[in-house]
């Protein structure tokens, strides 16, 4: 059995990716030091490149490639445009702050990264999901380390193998559960196979591999090492792995549950419900004392994650799914932007605490302006995309009877205002100590420019948004 | 072109935000940044309007939000009255930007009043474009915020703040009939897009009483935005804001936008029965027009005889949709904004040399300001109604069919020319002839920068009349025309009357301020009962400070009494009892409850120790939090 000429294009997204990671090392090896900057802007530029066949692909009927392993449909899709964009938007962010001689280097491994999320989120088949799920955690623990220097960093990188190391460990055995039960790797099969499988048998299996998921995208009790990297890893990196490797996290917790274990009527709702809502509390209890601004924004994206959880766990509803992947499109760019500021003012202040950002209003106006927008997008106010999101998780969570999850969500938004506006009032309300201009640099000012129109527009327009995660979902189900 | 007409408002809105964000560092501290803008905006327009003569019309939508089976739609057009109202705002907004750059050189807040002028175009070209009542009404707060803020411009003087506060307050009242206006028809009609409404007017869905009573509410806003009775006392005090402000806001363009509002929804006032909400237009025009007039003629200060003669021109705009004249009622919108723009202008270009709006310390300006009195001449010229002049094509037709519709209205209308030919000659000769009266002043001619637009803007007041004159088929009328009226064709006798009347006005003006053959201190004593309501306004401010404020005031301090005795006392005697009742409990708290207090306090301690204790920083840890939680999980899966 050989795969076929439609395998190969079906995942030509894929390879580009590949190719491009290779290429990105090549010219690396062919720049002088302090010339680096081109192996991003290729990269860059082949990102963008992606997303000419990957949006194409918007437009494919449903479809599995390689013998059933590979779904190519337009949740797969969804989250191939997704990555790209975030990728792009974050190698943009870091050309400026992030002057070494492993910067080629350092573009590269993204570059991959980006390719094993991708896989994750379309991998129809246990082996390859446990195989795209290690791709992603081996590049992501280096780029954490990515500073040799910095002990922090380097504390960052060990703490994240270590903890995932033991949580991959751990879902790979529920994996060998549902393998053992259903005698195949194949979700499709699986789905088929397990209805008549032991209940017990299966609950063992969900609750070894939410320690997989739970790690990837945050979830409490799996998410202690998420403040912990995220202030020693660079600024750019904390800042893709709170967006892409979620967002990559999520699909495939949510391919996993709804296409492979759901026929089998184990009831996994409440269990999700409660998490979410452990979740997203204690990520918002924890943001609330926090000064440094990189651990605030990773116990926020803690709560965040609780948040998107309630779309995992209002399935049933029509809004439960798109709400997800509205949620997840709309926090990228918010949560993206955040970062960027850090970065920003990381790089030029030295410092990173949420003090040291009185009076940015003055001294980088639009930052400070944007920054602001980010603020209030987390928090969930409209105009702007979070709430949108948070509007259809919600709604979702009330259609399904969620009503108390919802409630409990509402009440976490009110919280979550008080640091997020803490940050907004050292920006405009604090008296600076000093007036001196902060220097925008460009490629940081495309990057912020464009999750700031993206935060902006979904939050004003969202109706292509919400038809295309309608669509997507629709054809999950295949 | 027409398909790209959305990026019209979109320039001005990105220069406020460039200006706001970048002020001083943008060239020319963001004054070049703002005349750019409305620069390429004007082309635009031009471009558009030379489409739309050929007959193009354009209309986008896209959906912006669903509510339930009902879908909000937003989108712009592009029809003959969209295209002249497209001309008006970005020609003279040009030219007024570009006079600004020389009157409010040196202001603290130089770069402020760009960044709010161009909000203000954004705002205003988008109620021009938009196709539905929802934009428009985006747009119609939009203006009204951006009124507030520049009324309020120099809002260290006490004088600004309270005018822009009652401008804001004011229109809010006709805007807030509006919006009852709008939910009427969206809640009858089922959707707020003109073309809809229309139909829905013509199939019979929207008729008789709930019509009528949509289009007076939807009038009641632009009672408020254009200043007519009752609504019309915000409109001179807003002349505290800077004088290209009064021209461009409160003169040419955004007090013109009840007018367009009533000429965008004509059909609805033209289908209720008997047209009567066109019978209520027209006589509240009618009103206002003569009332304003009148007013206009004791004034001292130059600002506000053009803020009266402004609310009486937007009466006589109203009149003239009223009386079935729809052309005639735009063309006046159009000839208007340009003459009062100029006259705001060359008005301003007087206080810039003069240091103040008093008339009476006026006089003699003609020698020194020679472009100044020449192109203000032109301007109230054209406002008397002299042909060949702009106003007098437009002011001859609303006559014309007031004639013709309503005959009572023409006699209103006529007595209003000759007043409005007094008043503003009366200005004139105050202002640019005999001795100067002022001691201390040293006037000299304004920099080009000013003079150069209101020669332009003297060129237009001169020659746009000619677009509707009878001569060669009056073009206007085949351009924007309402087709279920038709317009009375041009009566020469009727031209000739109405300017007799307006040369009669400047002729008493003469013969009073210029000759001075009778003196005003013994007309004033002749009608001195006449006089003393002209000077009070006809006692409206008074009127409203009896019936509305002092009665609000007057409940407000009941309440506070209220307040004060009955409520803090009942809360008072529920404390006195509940300290009682304290008391009491005091002892069950300090042993029952404090205890349980500090056993929580004392958990909860400990918990938080446990919680920080969980986050180490050590993995060892950690890992062992993966242990417990994976055994939580299966365990709670399983026991459920």
């Amino acid at each position: 059995m050989l795969p076929t000429a439609s395998d190969l294009w079906s995942i030509g997204p894929e390879l580009w990716l590949a190719g491009l990671g290779l290429l990105v090392l090549l010219v690396d090896l062919f720049t002088a030091p302090g010339r680096k900057v081109a192996a991003g802007a290729i990269a860059v530029g082949g990102l963008l490149l992606t997303l000419i066949p990957a949006s194409a692909m918007l437009a494919w009927d449903p479809r599995t490639a390689f013998f059933g392993s590979y779904a190519v449909d337009g949740f797969a899709v969804f989250f191939k445009i997704l990555t790209v964009i975030a990728t792009a938007l974050v190698i943009l962010a870091a050309m400026d702050s992030l002057r070494s001689r492993f910067e080629g280097e350092f573009y590269a491994l993204l570059v991959f990264t980006a390719l094993g999320l991708v896989l994750m989120a379309g991998s129809a088949d246990l082996i390859l999901l446990a195989l795209s799920i290690e791709f992603v955690s081996l590049t992501s623990y280096v780029l954490a380390g990515f500073l040799k220097a910095n002990p922090k960093s380097n504390e960052a990188g060990i703490k994240y193998f270590l903890f995932g190391a033991a949580a991959s460990a751990v879902m790979f055995f529920g994996f060998s559960i549902v393998y053992g039960l259903a005698g195949s790797t194949n979700l499709y099969d699986i789905a088929v196979r397990l209805r008549t499988a032991p209940q017990p048998a299966l609950y063992l299996s969900v609750a070894l591999m939410l320690a997989g998921f739970g790690f990837k995208i945050s979830m409490v009790p799996f998410h202690q090492w998420t403040p912990d990297v995220y202030e020693g890893a660079p600024t750019p990196v904390a800042a893709f792995l709170s967006v892409a490797s979620k967002a990559a996290g999520f699909a495939a917790l949510v391919r996993m549950l709804l296409v492979a274990i759901d026929p089998a009527r184990v009831d996994w709702v409440l269990l999700l419900s409660i998490l979410a809502a452990v979740t997203m509390t204690l990520g918002n209890l924890l943001a609330l004392p926090q000064r440094n601004i990189k651990r605030m924004l990773a116990y926020s994206s803690i709560s965040h994650a609780g948040f998107i959880l309630i779309g995992v766990a209002a399935f049933r509803g029509d809004f439960g799914t798109p709400g997800l992947l509205i949620y997840l499109l709309g926090y990228t760019f918010t949560q993206l932007g955040a970062f960027f500021v850090a970065v920003l003012v990381g790089a030029q202040l030295r410092s990173d605490d949420i003090p040291d950002y009185a009076g940015l209003s003055r001294r980088a106006p639009v930052s400070a302006f944007l920054m602001a927008v980010f603020m209030l997008s987390l928090t969930g106010l409209p105009p702007t995309a979070v709430f949108i999101g948070k509007f259809y998780v919600l709604g979702a969570a009330i259609e399904t009877g969620l009503l108390w999850l919802a409630v409990v969500g509402i009440i976490n938004s009110v919280i979550s205002l008080y640091y997020y506006v803490g940050v907004i009032r050292a920006m405009y309300v604090m008296p600076a100590t000093s007036e001196t201009p902060i220097p925008e640099p460009p490629a940081l000012q495309v990057a912020l420019g464009i999750a700031g129109l993206g935060t902006l527009i979904i939050g004003l327009y969202p109706q292509p948004i919400i038809d295309l995660a309608k669509n997507a979902t629709l054809l999950l189900r295949l | 072109m027409l398909a790209v007409a959305w990026i019209i408002p979109v320039l001005p809105f990105l220069a406020f935000w460039l200006i706001i964000f970048f002020g001083r560092r943008l060239p020319g501290e963001g004054a070049y940044v703002a005349i750019g803008a409305m620069g390429i905006d004007a082309l635009l327009s031009i471009a558009i309007l030379a489409q739309a003569v050929g007959g193009a019309t354009y209309q986008a939508n896209m959906v912006w939000a669903v509510l339930g089976d009902r879908a909000l739609e937003i989108g712009y057009q592009i029809d003959p009255l969209t295209a002249v109202m497209l001309i008006v705002v970005t020609v003279v907004g040009s030219l007024i930007f570009i006079y600004s750059i020389g009157y409010m050189h040196g202001d603290p807040r130089y770069p402020r009043f760009f960044a709010y002028m161009s909000l203000f175009a954004a705002s205003m070209l988008t109620l021009v474009l938009a196709n539905n009542l929802l934009l428009l009404y985006v747009g119609w707060e939009g203006v009204g915020l951006c009124s507030y803020l520049l009324i309020g411009f120099w809002f260290e003087r006490p004088s600004a703040a309270r005018a822009a506060i009652k401008a804001f307050v004011t229109t809010r009242i006709g805007d807030t009939f509006m919006f009852i206006g709008i939910l009427l028809i969206f809640f009858t009609v089922g959707t707020l897009q003109f073309d809809q409404i229309f139909e829905a007017v013509e199939a019979g869905h929207l008729a008789g009483v709930t019509l009528t009573l949509a289009a007076l509410l939807l009038f009641g806003g632009a009672v408020g935005k254009s200043a007519q009775v009752p609504l019309h006392v915000w409109l001179p005090d807003a002349m505290e804001g800077p004088t290209p402000v009064s021209a461009l806001i409160h003169a040419a363009t955004m007090v013109a936008a009840g007018v367009y509002l009533v000429a965008r929804t004509y059909l609805l006032f033209f289908g209720s029965p008997d047209h009567g909400a066109l019978t209520v237009v027209a006589w509240i025009g009618g009103i206002t027009a003569l009332m304003a007039a009148t007013i206009g003629i004791v004034q001292d200060d130059i600002k506000r005889v053009m803020a009266y003669s402004t609310i009486s021109q937007l009466g006589y705009m109203m009149m003239g949709l009223g009386v079935l004249g729809f052309t005639a009622g735009v063309f006046h919108l159009m000839t208007h904004a340009f003459f009062k723009a100029l006259l705001f202008l060359a008005a301003g270009s007087v206080i810039h040399a003069m240091h103040t709006n008093d008339m009476k310390e006026m006089g003699g300006l003609g020698r020194v300001m020679p472009w100044t009195y020449g192109t203000m001449l032109v301007g109230a010229l054209a406002l008397s109604g002299v042909p060949p002049f702009a106003g007098f094509w437009s002011k001859d037709e609303i006559l014309l069919e007031a004639f013709h519709h309503n005959p009572p209205l023409f006699w209103v209308g006529l007595v209003g020319a000759f007043i409005t030919a007094f008043y503003v000659f009366r200005m004139i000769f105050l202002t640019f002839s005999g001795p100067l009266r002022s001691h201390h002043a040293h006037p000299h001619e304004s920099p080009a920068v000013m003079t150069v637009p209101l020669v332009a803007l003297a060129v237009f007041s001169g020659l746009i009349g000619f677009v509707g004159a009878p001569w060669w088929g009056n073009p206007f009328h085949h351009f924007v025309e309402f087709e279920a009226a038709e317009s009375v064709p041009f009566d020469l006798n009727l031209a000739l009357l109405s300017t007799a009347v307006a040369l009669a006005g400047i002729f008493t003006a003469a013969v009073v301020y210029y000759w001075k053959w009778l003196s005003s201190a013994s007309l004033r004593r002749a009608a001195r009962p006449l006089y003393a309501l002209l000077v009070h306004k006809y006692y409206w401010d008074e009127l409203y400070a009896f019936a509305v404020v002092t009665p609000t005031l007057w409940i407000a301090r009941r309440l506070r009494v209220f307040d004060l005795y009955v409520i803090d006392g009942a809360v008072n005697a529920v404390g006195i009892v509940f300290v009682w009742l304290a008391r009491l409990y005091r002892l069950f708290d300090l042993y029952v409850v404090d205890g349980l207090v500090n056993l929580i306090g004392w958990v909860t301690g400990k918990v938080g120790g446990v919680l920080r204790y969980v986050q180490t920083g050590s993995p060892q840890n950690y890992l062992l939090v993966i242990a417990f939680g994976v055994i939580v999980l299966v365990i709670g899966g399983i026991l459920r």
